[in-house]
């Protein structure tokens, strides 16, 4: 068995230099596949760049052409100074930046007690919030419509924030990771006489900076992207967040083609952007998320 | 914040002198847990159970917006209604079409990417970063950008087939390509998070294991076939569970797109619940409608999760 195994060692370095010739051939095709993937994934998004990049005369002009007689910012500026757009920046970063802190607040407490603070009821509950991960979201958007409608939050920021907030998909990350915490620095506090709250804010909080991270990025890129909530909770144009107005430029800008991409590539910048900063998050975030 | 062996060691002394307190101290644990708990529970409560016991409540009733209130009780009248409205039935079949052509591809085209990217190449940042960007953007502005690829005429796709000397296509006014059309922004827009979940599960095979089937004679191709996938099968369970439940809700990309035309044939069933509910004001009715959908996702959900145990068990 032994020479068995030496036999196939042997034979397995002997075939080693035609192996190295074939998986060389083999990396080159596949980095010419995925190249012409790449190409076909991004051509839109450089497309729509040309497009908006093009004075609005050149847009429609046949045959189509990737150049311009001069490429001009024009169409951004218009956009900018015309449209609502700043506008809805301002609503958008606020919601977004609102939703992401509150969440992770609610979640990290209710997640730290669900982790460390032995109470009655503690697994049950624990349970009841872990199922409403199982509630499809837009399905709830009649009823819950009807509720913001009773509270008078129709056309609010409150009325787009307040059903973002309970997420317990974040309880559920913060209970994994403060359960990976050695529960000998909290303990340790706890008995030089600090108070729960501060264990939590001063202990535990700053340990779990990674899912502090996690948590409020995702969620804020959820909330910037949120389409269908905002959508029907907000009818007042000033009021609407990037993805709910840019839906209405299309009609108000006619065929401004160039216009259109302009507006289009500047709501979607600062989402690209936040995903370039915070890239190792949002990968770990969600590879995280799979793990159990 | 570290502490040295000593406190620790200290503060193990002293929590052996608790037990005396012991009494007092369980009684402020209930309250002190509990306190912590409370405001993530109020939210939750008042935003998520609520909607859906409140859901369940509106779709007995005739229960109308302007009201404000409770009406008429029908009982299952809604829904004895809805089971009986054809518009319904192909809503929801669109919704189901459009789950069955796209979750394949999204589900075979992430794993084929991450694969191809998980080899040794350079460059690998730009290539997750290219498939992976889309998925990032507002819905808005995906459609944005793919109705002005998709125009007649002049849009640079059929652009481009004219000018190889093949017929244009309306993709998003003809009936039998439009499903198509939204499957292809929708494939577009969102293969980059399963690809990405792909290529985290990728990272946890040890490599070792490959080294040892190389050892063995094992060619690239059969250690894809017989390591690789097989290892990925827990992953592939828990992306398609994603996948359905994600694809049953599909409402944004179709209603900015098409707005469910052309002559209905992309209307999603959380379009009709849309157009019942917030154009026709028949909250209640729409309550039966997405309590439907509920129930469906749910059934699916369920059966999913029972298979991933039992893959668990298998694996374990």
């Amino acid at each position: 068995m032994a020479t068995q195994s030496i036999e196939r060692v042997v034979h397995a370095r002997e075939t080693t230099a035609t192996d190295q010739m074939k998986r060389k051939f083999t990396n080159s095709g596949i980095f010419a596949i995925l190249l012409v993937l790449t190409i076909l994934w991004l051509t839109p998004l450089a497309w729509a760049l040309d497009t908006a990049l093009k004075p609005e005369s050149e847009t429609t002009i046949f045959p189509l052409t990737w150049l311009s007689s001069h490429f001009t910012l024009q169409a951004f500026a218009s956009t900018l100074s015309t449209s609502d757009l700043p506008r809805w920046y301002f609503n958008s970063i606020l919601t977004s930046v609102v939703i992401s802190l509150v969440t992770v607040v609610l979640a990290s407490m209710a997640a730290y007690a669900f982790s460390r603070i032995p109470f009655r009821g503690r697994g049950v509950l624990f349970w009841i919030i872990l199922a409403g991960i199982m509630i499809p979201g837009q399905v709830l958007i009649v009823p819950l419509f009807a509720l913001m409608q009773s509270f008078g939050f129709v056309d609010t920021y409150q009325g787009i924030i307040l059903p973002q907030i309970a997420s317990p998909f974040a309880v559920f990350i913060f209970k994994q990771f403060f359960d990976g915490i050695p529960r000998d620095y909290d303990e340790a506090a706890l008995m030089d006489g600090a108070s729960r709250l501060r264990v939590y804010w001063q202990v535990l909080i700053p340990l779990a900076r990674p899912a502090v991270a996690t948590v409020a990025i995702l969620t804020f890129v959820a909330a910037w992207n949120n389409f269908i909530w905002p959508f029907i909770v907000i009818t007042d144009t000033k009021m609407m967040t990037i993805p709910v107005g840019l839906a209405t430029v299309q009609t108000s800008y006619g065929i401004r083609y160039a216009q259109i991409m302009a507006s289009a590539l500047l709501g979607g910048l600062p989402a690209v952007i936040i995903f370039l900063f915070f890239q190792r998050q949002i990968v770990e975030g969600l590879a995280g998320g799979l793990k159990e | 914040m570290s502490l040295s062996q000593q406190q620790v060691a200290q503060a193990r002394e002293q929590a052996q002198r608790v037990p005396r307190m012991k009494g007092t101290l369980r009684w402020r644990n209930e309250l002190v847990g509990f306190g912590f708990v409370l405001p993530f529970l109020i939210a939750y409560a008042l935003f998520l159970l609520w909607p859906v016991l409140l859901g369940l409540r509106m779709s007995l009733y005739n229960w109308n917006l302007a009201g404000g209130g409770t009406s008429a009780f029908l009982g299952l009248g809604n829904y004895q209604e809805l089971f009986a409205d054809a518009n319904f039935w192909s809503a929801l079949w669109h919704t189901i079409l459009f789950t069955v052509l796209s979750t394949p591809f999204l589900v075979i085209l992430a794993l084929a990417l991450a694969l191809l990217i998980n080899r040794t190449i350079p460059a690998k940042w730009l290539f997750r970063l290219a498939f992976f960007a889309p998925f990032v953007l507002p819905v808005t502005v995906v459609v944005l950008i793919w109705q002005w690829l998709f125009t007649p005429g002049f849009g640079l796709i059929n652009s481009t087939l004219t000018a190889i000397g093949l017929p244009t296509v309306n993709w998003l006014t003809d009936p039998h390509v439009a499903m198509i059309s939204v499957v292809v922004v929708t494939i577009w827009w969102t293969v980059g998070v399963n690809f990405l979940l792909y290529l985290a599960g990728l990272q946890q095979i040890p490599q070792d294991m490959y080294e040892a089937a190389a050892i063995d004679g094992a060619g690239a191709w059969s250690q894809i076939l017989r390591i690789t996938i097989p290892l990925l099968g827990r992953i592939t369970t828990l992306i398609v569970i994603l996948q359905v439940i994600a694809s049953l809700q599909v409402f944004s990309q179709i209603y900015l797109l098409t707005t469910g035309g052309p002559d209905f044939v992309t209307r999603p069933v959380i379009q009709y619940i849309y157009e019942t509910g917030f154009s026709s004001y028949r909250v209640g009715f729409a309550s039966a409608a997405s309590y439907v959908l509920f129930v469906l996702i749910l059934v699916v959900t369920a059966g999913q999760f029972t298979l991933l145990q039992r893959q668990q068990r298998r694996g374990a």
